[in-house]
């Protein structure tokens, strides 16, 4: 009974810290809780809170990917050429998204196939593609144009369906899926089983590499959507861009309280910790507090949160 | 005999909701063994951790050479000389005997510095105080887990320790292993050590122990001194029943063939032939280290097969991985269920369905009232002890965590099942319900594979025994033939053999 209860409380302490949060700015500034300034945040947010979602499957598997803020900027090129160079809409979008997906996949398969550690071979990865960006872009920014296509790739980052803008939309509905998987299929089942105890799920008779690739694929596939919406807001992909993003997913994800050492966690859990990261940024600056500051407080919450989370003795 | 080092009288523990302990007693007395025990769930740990100071007991007194105590916490306990050997060993592989022994309270120089001569010195000492040879400087890693205990028992004596408690120290030995650890303790004995062994294995009981404590379900029951006692009425007096046959041997009714196995080889065995058929259970014998958890791992797919033949149900078979043996109809409950076995962060369901997906899912998407339906119909079949489906593995005892293990197997519908270790950390009365299961699968015509250390247990529930030796079958003894010295006849390799 106790131990239910207390496992309840644990899985909604960062709901009330959410709460806690949104409460406290919203006394101190008259501007948080406006129409506009929710749709602000959660576009704000949806970028990293999408690339959080997933890493939230390498997480659970017990890995980690630090080559998402790469992919994000090496896809975002990419798509932004095609554009640039008049491709179709269609051919330009699946294209990047295919390029994140296997850069993904590569993660996955090299670590489950050689037994490598992951902070490791995604380190390399991370750095082998933000070079690969760099030599790809000249180290200049790309820009889509604003002819043909271009005006439909704009829609991505900076349109609205039914009032709502298109990064928060598309957020939704990759959350959605992610928890499908998570909760509704075998795939999902495999991926927490992994991070569990992963020999004992290979000797279950699951294909600890199969659920790598998918894993480190998702994580990769997401990393190009967040890509292409930054992309498509500003109309060009610069060299440099994503830098450091692989730290806010990661953050994000553990302050929704999923585990570093895989095997416990939930995507609900992510949304949470990307939200609260993207409100702590917008409250920072509707107060005014200079940059300089803002990583400081970030830092602080992020420690706060974890120890406030961590394991009873 | 003399009085008590240690007397704790009317020792209850109340958790919120449970009454851990109620009203038990335990004497230990100088320089004797005093044996708890009792089945799972029964106490011995919630009193141990009170003796130690990690719980606050809600009634009763403790005294301790004559003056009553009351730890409030572990360095309290260590203060006075009791020392606990966990399970779990607390030691840095990374650092030496010496430094192991002392962490934390090295020996200093005048500066500051550790005084490392004077260390190692002292550790030489301790170390031969018990009777082992080891240097001082050798590294932790490098030691098997037998030695790592007998440091821990050092660093134990190094702490001036008078009374030593150890949690079930022989789990993970080997036989001389444990044989050593029983010289050690008698030579702690003389030094007028006194000890509490907590052990499932009554053999070792009887063979190492004055004297007993039995618990059952947080009450005291009695205590005796061993040579007064036999080992019947030791297990009635745990599971509080009498207990009509330990081994419920059931008679085979062989059916058709449904392994064969001819030549087998890879880097783990070699030249492996038997057959196995429908309805009967064929055991695996043999010493630690003679291949038998390796050849389970070979059929199963795990240690891929590079020379000779495996057919199942009449189809030759390549095994080149779990999933496929799996598919083919044979499955594999390993000896090391937290390692190898079970996810033990994930609930009762997740786990039994985990190597049999297919049978729940359609498109890869869970069927979910289909399966709870079908983890609801096994947790029935095997009784297997927990408050929900939902409820984490980790939570439950071994007996219903190896049930699990084995619903698990069940799930996937294998022909032949091949258990290492069934009852290995199971207590008594779990014991017996695994047998009685065994036996159930073999009436339905399951072919079983039981890879055992424990040979009464072979003897006790198989049609056929296969000896194994340096990674070969040395023997193959029928159930009249087998005994518990040709057994370990071909276990050595003194009888049988190819050449």
């Amino acid at each position: 009974m106790k131990q239910e209860y207390k496992e309840n409380l644990r899985r909604f302490q960062s709901v009330f810290g959410l709460l806690f949060f949104i409460i406290v700015i919203s006394l101190l500034s008259d501007r948080f809780l406006t129409g506009s300034n929710i749709f602000n945040v959660l576009r704000q947010t949806s970028v990293n809170a999408i690339i959080a979602a997933g890493m939230t499957f390498v997480i659970l598997t017990g890995g980690i990917d630090l080559s998402v803020g790469s992919t994000f900027a090496f896809s975002g090129a990419i798509g932004a050429y095609l554009i640039g160079s008049g491709q179709p809409f269609m051919v330009a979008v699946v294209g990047a998204l295919t390029i994140g997906l296997l850069i993904g996949m590569a993660n996955g398969f090299i670590i489950a196939h050689w037994h490598l550690q992951p902070f490791i071979v995604t380190l390399a990865t991370m750095t082998i593609f933000r070079g690969a960006t760099l030599v790809f872009t000249d180290g200049k920014p790309i820009g889509t144009g604003f002819e043909g296509s271009a005006a439909l790739f704009a829609k991505i980052g900076g349109g609205y369906t039914f009032g709502i803008p298109n990064p928060i939309l598309i957020m939704i509905v990759l959350f959605g899926l992610a928890y499908y998987i998570l909760k509704h299929m075998s795939m999902g089942r495999y991926i927490y089983a992994t991070g569990g105890n992963q020999e004992a799920t290979k000797l279950s008779g699951v294909s600890i590499k199969k659920v790598k690739v998918f894993a480190y694929g998702i994580s990769g596939l997401f990393a190009a959507i967040s890509g292409m919406i930054i992309t498509s807001r500003l109309s060009s992909a610069q060299p440099t861009a994503g830098t450091g993003y692989e730290l806010d997913a990661i953050a994000a994800v553990v302050l929704g309280g999923t585990s570093l050492a895989g095997g416990v966690g939930s995507i609900l859990g992510t949304v949470i910790g990307a939200l609260i990261i993207g409100i702590l940024n917008n409250a920072l600056n509707l107060l005014d507090v200079s940059s300089y500051y803002q990583q400081l407080a970030k830092g602080l919450v992020i420690l706060i949160a974890v120890l406030l989370d961590r394991k009873e003795k | 005999m003399n009085n008590p080092i240690l007397k704790m009288e009317n020792i209850s523990k109340t958790f919120p909701g449970v009454k851990a302990l109620d009203g038990v007693h335990l004497n230990v007395y100088e320089g004797r063994v005093m044996a708890l025990l009792g089945e799972n769930g029964a106490g011995k740990s919630t009193l141990m951790k009170i003796l130690s100071g990690v719980y606050e007991r809600s009634e009763g007194d403790v005294s301790y050479m004559g003056q009553p105590v009351n730890f409030k916490n572990v360095k309290d306990s260590q203060d006075v000389g009791i020392a606990i050997i966990h399970q779990e060993l607390n030691l840095v592989d990374e650092l030496s005997i010496a430094e192991n022994i002392f962490l934390g309270r090295e020996p200093k120089k005048r500066l500051g510095a550790i005084d490392r001569k004077k260390m190692v010195a002292d550790a030489k000492d301790l170390l031969e105080s018990l009777n082992i040879e080891e240097d001082p400087n050798k590294s932790m890693k490098k030691l098997s887990i037998g030695r790592k205990q007998m440091v821990e028992i050092a660093k134990a004596l190094s702490l001036d320790a008078k009374l030593i408690i150890m949690d079930e120290p022989t789990d993970a030995l080997t036989d001389k292993e444990t044989e050593s650890l029983f010289t050690v303790i008698r030579t702690l004995i003389d030094q007028g050590k006194s000890i509490v062994y907590i052990s499932h294995r009554l053999k070792e009981i009887f063979e190492i122990c004055d004297d007993v404590t039995i618990l059952r379900d947080g009450r005291f029951v009695a205590e005796k001194q061993v040579f007064d006692i036999d080992e019947n009425t030791l297990i009635e007096m745990m599971v509080g029943r009498k207990l009509e046959e330990q081994y419920p041997y059931m008679m085979d009714n062989q059916g058709e063939l449904l392994l064969e196995v001819e030549g087998l080889g890879n880097d783990h065995v070699h030249d492996i032939d038997f057959k196995l058929y429908a309805g009967e259970i064929v055991g695996v014998s043999g010493l630690m280290g003679a291949g038998r958890t390796e050849l389970a791992k070979t059929l199963y797919g795990t240690y891929p097969i590079k020379r000779g033949v495996m057919k199942l149900v009449g189809n030759r078979i390549l095994p080149k991985s779990e999933a496929a043996v799996i598919k083919a109809g044979l499955t594999y409950v390993s000896e090391d269920r937290k390692k190898d076995g079970l996810v033990l962060s994930m609930s009762v369901k997740e786990n039994i369905s985990l190597s049999a997906m297919n049978r729940i899912t359609r498109h890869h998407v869970i069927r979910k009232n289909e399966e709870l339906g079908l983890i609801r119909d096994f947790i029935r079949q095997l009784s297997i002890k927990t408050p929900t489906e939902a409820q984490k593995v980790k939570n439950l005892s071994g007996g219903n965590q190896q049930k699990v293990s084995i619903a698990k197997s069940l799930m996937t519908r294998p022909k032949v099942l091949v258990l290492d270790e069934p009852t290995r950390g199971v207590d008594v009365g779990a014991k017996k319900e695994i047998y009685d299961l065994m036996n159930q699968f073999k009436k339905g015509g399951m072919g079983i594979i039981m890879i055992s250390s424990e040979i009464p247990e072979l003897l006790g529930m198989c049609d056929r025994i296969l000896v194994m030796h340096e990674g070969t079958i040395q023997g193959e003894l029928t159930r009249t033939e087998a005994t518990q010295e040709n057994i370990m006849r071909y276990a050595v390799g003194l009888e049988g053999g190819k050449s």
